[in-house]
């Protein structure tokens, strides 16, 4: 089962570093091109949500984030300590975006509408939001 | 790659053109560059996004809060951008309802309100 861990502090130049780690896995595991792009910009939108939760509730803690590959597929997981709430609807989309702070709910919503196989699991620790894609079978 | 942002007048229209990744990090340039052309009187921008490589929600913020800001002075702020990924994402936060979006520059210079 390999796997790739980071852990990030919640600076914004480090969401980079987390899609470029995400994609070489992503490309080393054998994900077709297409669901690569999808995992960068998902990855992305979830490290972007994760660091400006971070930055607002938990500045001296780590984002962590898992990329583990098992018979079940890609398992990729971003894992905050920020407060979660259900996924925005897009009744007043302007409202989401007071002064330019983001709803964070937008990411949800977003990452929801990204991949087809989405979980956000809220603790009392915080937000994991998982995101999984199958693997092609490898050649024998 | 970074982002990378020039600016050009086309008539009334400053058609601003946006490369690279927009994202928690590099928003903020295209916030500042988007204020300082407000604040110099150009209230009617094109945002051509075509070369734009990612966007994230906090780049949707910047281009609501540019759009807030041209509105303040009845402005315009149109965007240019086929990509269906980033179109995907204006869809899904239902954007696509606030900002017009075209296929072209010179389809969104040409557009009048």
């Amino acid at each position: 089962m390999p796997t790739v861990e980071l852990q990030l502090s919640p600076q914004p130049h480090h969401v980079r570093t987390a899609r470029l780690v995400g994609v070489a896995a992503a490309r080393r595991a054998g994900l077709p091109d297409d669901l690569v792009d999808e995992l960068r910009w998902a990855l992305g939108e979830a490290c972007s949500r994760a660091v400006a939760l971070h930055a607002a509730h938990a500045p001296d803690q780590p984002v962590r984030i898992l990329v583990r590959e098992d018979t079940a597929g890609l398992t990729v997981e971003v894992v905050d300590a920020g407060p979660a709430g259900p996924p925005a609807d897009d009744a007043d989309p302007v409202s989401f975006f007071e002064d330019e702070q983001v709803d964070p709910r937008v990411s949800l919503a977003v990452l929801d509408g990204l991949v087809d196989d989405v979980e956000i699991i809220a603790t009392q620790a915080g937000t994991t939001v998982r995101l999984r894609w199958p693997l092609p079978p490898r050649p024998v | 790659m970074d982002l990378s942002l020039q600016d050009r007048t086309e008539g009334d229209r400053t058609v601003v053109v946006v490369g690279g990744e927009i994202d928690v990090y590099t928003a903020p340039k295209l916030r500042e560059k988007l204020i300082d052309l407000v604040s110099a009187g150009s209230y009617h921008l094109v945002v051509d996004m075509e070369a734009v490589e990612f966007l994230d929600s906090t780049g949707l913020g910047v281009l609501v809060g540019g759009l807030k800001r041209v509105r303040a002075h009845e402005g315009s702020l149109r965007l240019v951008c086929t990509q269906e990924r980033i179109l995907k994402i204006f869809r899904i936060t239902g954007l696509t309802k606030v900002f017009p979006i075209h296929a072209s520059v010179d389809e969104a210079v040409a557009a009048t309100d």
